[in-house]
């Protein structure tokens, strides 16, 4: 009971973080209809660039969420701007080699730049944990990730819910013609989506990177996750995304619990699956929605 | 008002519309009226830019080629597409709102004249537009037009699917919107309702346009009998 309570406890803070990823890739999915497969290196270079902020500018990991968001959202409406808007009306696979293509330079780039050996963002708190009664424990770190995490997701939400370029990403996401329509210039949502998905990816990578191994290649299994907790959430649905994060943070933890932790990813996969197989609209999803 | 001269345009490499002219004058309604594929909704989507075309179409002595399909709108060329496109996760209200999103000062006026318009919708303002009856969205997706300040306002099927009450309901709604000062360029199936309200009217057949007159004069005309009202 214990050991359950533990790790669905870890396992939520754990997938609040990613929930933040999810939600960047689903954004970007709802409103550009467009899979990004790079979604995992740009978490990856979040992870670098606070891993740097720390070493080098001294600067918490937390801390330089100030710089990362604005850096990435700007990286990430550039990217849009010169490659992705390109490809926007083209078929799938198109997009799919595209955005593939963009993830192997950045990873590849930082495999030259970085080397493969990981990198670890030892802080002070890194290793110190809650005590809470009946001797489970939460890690400071994840603790202080996930209530970021519930902090940017409000944030979030109620930019969407209210604002008015808020508004027009939602109507873009929702009929793209009609957006146009209204008056609403849908390139430059685009870019604002493709902006806000890299900068909640970046963001992700950053708050675990306290917490994680810190190496070119990591984006990959993060990728899956993300596409798992978009799938999971139905496709393009933030709020689902927000859940499905959660969810798969609490499946990771319990295979890890309960199976072995070199198993977690596995799992994750056979989700991934499941869910194509036997509910492609996502778990929250209406039927005969794609 | 709107003027198009040797329109072309289609989708791809495949043309439809061949060699299009029409005119509207300030305060017209002109019905353009043909079978299914005719070419009546890419007209629209070429006016309102949401394809490209050749030729030209000017407004108000302006060329609206060079122009993106959200600048069209801010000139008060406001789409009412086919199949409604309302956006079925925000609420009536919500959906309203995004029709005056070039507008926001004038949402409240425009919001009272949309509400008194079609009373329905006030009712129904907090119900998600995917769950309102076809009816009910199409008197959404006209209020939502108007809250763009239409002067010019084209209107796609509008009737498309609606009951006899409905489609009497929406055809009342276009005349007392074309009262108020709006212009209307309005496609339809319904031939007879439609070149009934009309000023003037035009035929349309596989892309071209074959006949044009005033509603009347469409309405009696033998080949209009013929192909559209069964007589
Ligand atoms: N997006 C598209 N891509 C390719 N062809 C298209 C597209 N949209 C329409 N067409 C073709 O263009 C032709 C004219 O279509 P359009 O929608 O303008 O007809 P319409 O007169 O509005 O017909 P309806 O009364 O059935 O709405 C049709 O042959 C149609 O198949
Ligand atoms: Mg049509």
């Amino acid at each position: 009971m214990l050991l359950f309570l533990q790790a669905l406890l870890s396992g939520t803070l754990t997938g609040g973080v990613y929930a933040l990823a999810g939600i960047g890739m689903s954004l970007v999915f709802g409103v550009m209809n467009i899979s990004n497969f790079a979604h995992g290196d740009l978490m990856m270079l979040g992870m670098y660039f606070a891993y740097f902020a720390f070493t080098l500018l001294h600067i918490d990991p937390y801390v330089s969420l100030v710089l990362i968001m604005p850096t990435a959202f700007l990286f990430g409406f550039l990217m849009e701007k010169v490659f992705i808007s390109r490809v926007i009306h083209h078929p799938h696979q198109n997009q799919i080699l595209l955005t593939v293509g963009l993830g192997l330079i950045m990873s590849n780039t930082a495999l030259l730049v970085f080397t493969s050996d990981p990198k670890i963002l030892t802080t002070t708190y890194s290793s110190s944990a809650f005590n809470l009664p009946g001797g489970i424990y939460l890690s400071v770190p994840l603790v202080i990730s996930f209530l970021i995490t519930c902090g940017i997701t409000a944030i979030l939400s109620l930019f969407l819910l209210k604002t008015r370029t808020g508004m027009a990403l939602r109507a873009t996401s929702q009929n793209r013609e009609a957006a146009q329509l209204m008056g609403i210039n849908v390139a430059k949502m685009s870019g604002i989506a493709f902006g806000i998905g890299t900068a909640l990816a970046a963001t992700a990578g950053a708050l675990i990177a306290p917490t994680y191994y810190i190496h070119p290649l990591a984006g990959h299994s993060f990728l899956l996750k993300a596409f798992t907790i978009c799938v999971l959430g139905g496709l393009g649905s933030v709020a689902g995304a927000g859940v499905g994060g959660l969810i798969i943070g609490v499946v990771e933890a319990m295979s890890s619990t309960y199976i072995s932790s070199d198993w977690k990813d596995v799992v994750v996969f056979v989700l991934f699956l499941a869910v194509l197989l036997l509910r492609p609209q996502g778990l929250f999803g209406k039927k005969g929605e794609q | 008002m709107l003027n198009i001269q040797n329109l072309n345009a289609g989708y791809g490499e495949m043309p439809i519309l061949r060699a299009i002219n029409i005119t509207i004058a300030q305060g017209e309604i002109v019905s353009v009226v043909g079978s299914n594929g005719a070419g009546k909704s890419t007209l629209l989507k070429a006016i309102s830019g949401i394809i490209k075309s050749s030729g030209t179409i000017t407004y108000n002595h302006e060329s609206l080629h060079a122009l993106a399909a959200h600048t069209i709108v801010k000139r008060g060329v406001v789409h009412v597409p086919e199949g409604r496109k309302i956006f079925p996760e925000m609420t009536v209200l919500e959906n309203l709102m995004m029709g005056g999103y070039l507008h926001q000062k004038d949402r409240q006026t425009n919001l009272e004249r949309v509400f008194t318009l079609f009373p329905k919708l006030a009712e129904r303002r907090n119900q998600l537009g995917g769950t309102m009856s076809g009816g009910e969205q199409q008197m959404l997706a006209i209020g939502r037009g108007l809250m763009g300040n239409p002067k010019l306002l084209l209107l796609d099927e509008p009737s498309m699917g609606l009951s006899p009450l409905f489609t009497e309901v929406v055809f009342g709604a276009i005349n007392t919107i074309n009262s108020s000062g709006v212009t209307v360029l309005l496609v339809e199936q319904n031939v007879y309702q439609s070149l009934k309200i009309s000023h003037r009217g035009y035929v349309i057949e596989t892309g071209s346009i074959v006949l044009t007159g005033t509603g009347e004069e469409l309405l009696n005309n033998k080949d209009v009998k013929k192909a559209f009202l069964g007589m």
